[in-house]
């Protein structure tokens, strides 16, 4: 595979390496192999940390030597580049804009022009792309913000923001699993957990998935809230053409 | 059975060996940062489950038992003392229902393992009882501990008449330290002259040290076009290098990926080592050969 580099990472790790930006088509590729090491079970591999641009992948030395996993990999990832992109998840990601949900909007329509109704429309209307998690349990590092809505980070970041709080950063956008200090502006709070350590599966979306926003009022934001403390709210999830709820 | 605080000391905190499987979703692995005292620590005691311990940071506590159970310390040498009287390290030390341990503060090494028959028992989160300070769960309320905190202690799997006569070397931390790396996976990053750089200087552990990361200042190191990368995974004993030009080893609570470029990577069995320096020790690196176990 062009562009495919496998780098040591001591001597219990290793780095499939696609490329030095940030690219959705670099970015593919990367959870590509991390899907096909995950459904063959390779012995000895322990656990895969896809992120933007590459693959770092622990093993067991006494299992597997650097470079018969080497092999597999490149034997993997061709195959993988054959099989293509299929099957997109896409989470529906209910969110309530502005007020002090997102205390930063009035500030985005300043910066941009924009009406509000513009501004959310434009970042309810993309299918965001999940190129890896990082930073906090369950942090999305999203790809596809619309240039439009680009915004400069706050000159000093906030002590702390609340879970759920949906941001822009420069030409990102994500959403805060728990409450931490950060520097993004806020322009709107979903009441969905992206992280609950309580839940079966803690951490809501996996690398490679897609979100969708879709904007509530502030009383669907409360409802739905109710609804997932008594553990009736199920989250709608779109998959290979037709939707589910989770 | 149970251990109640008495003083904590400034950084004491209960780990395993650390949360696997969840990197990927940015969840830090946690864990010991000296493996090899931590695994000493409960073979001596026959805990063969990946048993919880307390991991002291330079300076230790005082506990009250309140039921009979067996104890081991190992790593740094903090003079520990049972009732008043001196406490042996590096095996397997019977208390009785009543009994107060006390550990002084480390002459050498940073962080010592206190382990009890049985383990530390907090609820597993995400698969481990590793404390993870800056998320806030695992561990004691995910927390370092506190006066009066009550810690359970699990059901020993060996009796101590199997295990009296276990004993492990106590090992002697120098404060010239080499440890050995393999190169990469960023070097070609560097300039051959910073390359040359880290692998003959002298580094120094700052005082910022802690369990995220190992801070070194020395010589700066140098890059060809800087040190900013496209954030991408790290390992325990990933050597990354600041826009400074000073080298960071990280450690145990290390993020799940940074955007420093890595010139190299610790080996596993030289960790210990860094778990054990102490701010001002001065660090060597040393390459190693890195073989792939391919055919030659």
């Amino acid at each position: 595979m062009e562009g495919l580099r496998i780098l040591p990472a001591g001597d219990r790790a290793l780095v499939a390496e696609f490329g030095n930006i940030i690219d959705e088509g670099i970015n593919n590729q990367v959870h590509a192999l991390a899907k096909k090491l995950a459904s063959e079970a390779v012995p000895g591999v322990l656990e895969l940390v896809p992120t933007f641009r590459s693959l770092l992948i622990y093993y067991d030395p006494s299992s597997i030597t650097y470079h018969d996993l080497a092999q597999r990999i490149r034997q993997l990832s061709e195959s993988s580049a054959a099989a293509g992109s299929s099957g997109r998840r896409i989470w529906r990601i209910p969110c309530c804009y502005g007020s002090h949900f997102g205390p930063d909007l009035p500030a985005l329509i300043r910066y941009t022009g924009l009406s509000r109704d513009e501004i959310i429309a434009i970042h309810s209307s993309v299918d965001y792309k999940i190129y890896m998690l990082g930073f906090l349990p369950g942090f999305v590092y999203l790809g596809g913000l619309d240039n439009r809505i680009e915004i400069p980070r706050l000159p000093s970041p906030r002590v702390r923001i609340p879970k759920g709080s949906v941001g822009i950063g420069g030409n990102q956008t994500g959403v805060y699993p728990l409450d931490s200090p950060g520097g993004w502006r806020l322009i709107g709070s979903t009441p969905v957990d992206f992280y609950d350590p309580q839940r079966e599966k803690p951490i809501l979306c996996d690398a490679g998935d897609y979100i969708r926003f879709v904007p509530i009022t502030s009383s669907d934001y409360y409802d739905i809230r109710q609804m997932i403390l008594r553990g009736t709210y199920r989250l709608t999830v779109q998959e290979g053409g037709g939707s589910y709820v989770s | 059975m149970s251990v109640k605080v008495l003083v904590p000391g400034p950084l004491t905190t209960i780990q395993d060996l650390g949360r696997f499987g969840y990197q990927k979703s940015g969840i830090p692995c946690s864990g010991v940062m000296d493996q090899q005292a931590y695994r000493a620590a409960n073979e001596l005691l026959g805990n063969c489950h990946g048993e919880a311990v307390l991991e002291h940071t330079l300076i230790g506590g005082s506990y009250y038992f309140d039921s009979d159970t067996v104890i081991a310390l190992t790593g740094a040498d903090m003079a520990a003392s049972l009732n008043g009287s001196p406490c042996p390290v590096g095996r397997p030390v019977p208390i009785r229902a009543g009994d107060t341990l006390s550990l002084g503060i480390a002459k050498r090494g940073c962080r010592t393992y206190l382990a009890a028959a049985g383990g530390f028992d907090v609820p597993p989160v995400l698969g481990s009882r590793s404390t993870n300070l800056k998320c806030g769960f695992g561990g004691y309320q995910g927390r370092a501990l506190a006066s009066g905190d009550v810690l359970k202690l699990g059901i020993p799997g060996v009796p101590y008449e199997k295990i009296k006569e276990n004993r492990i070397p106590c090992p002697d931390y120098p404060s010239d330290i080499i440890v050995r790396v393999i190169e990469g996976p960023q070097a070609e990053l560097f300039t051959p002259q910073g390359l040359d750089t880290f692998y003959s200087a002298s580094y120094t552990v700052s005082e910022q040290s802690d369990r995220m990361g190992c801070r070194l200042n020395g010589t700066a190191i140098e890059s060809i076009h800087g040190t900013d990368i496209v954030s991408d995974g790290i390992v325990f004993g990933s050597v990354q290098v600041t826009s400074s030009g000073q080298p960071i080893v990280l450690m145990a609570d290390r993020q799940t990926t940074g955007g420093y470029a890595k010139i190299a990577t610790v080996i596993t069995e030289d960790l210990p080592l860094l778990a054990q320096a102490r701010p001002g020790d001065t660090i060597y690196f040393k390459k190693q050969p890195f073989s792939s176990g391919g055919q030659l």
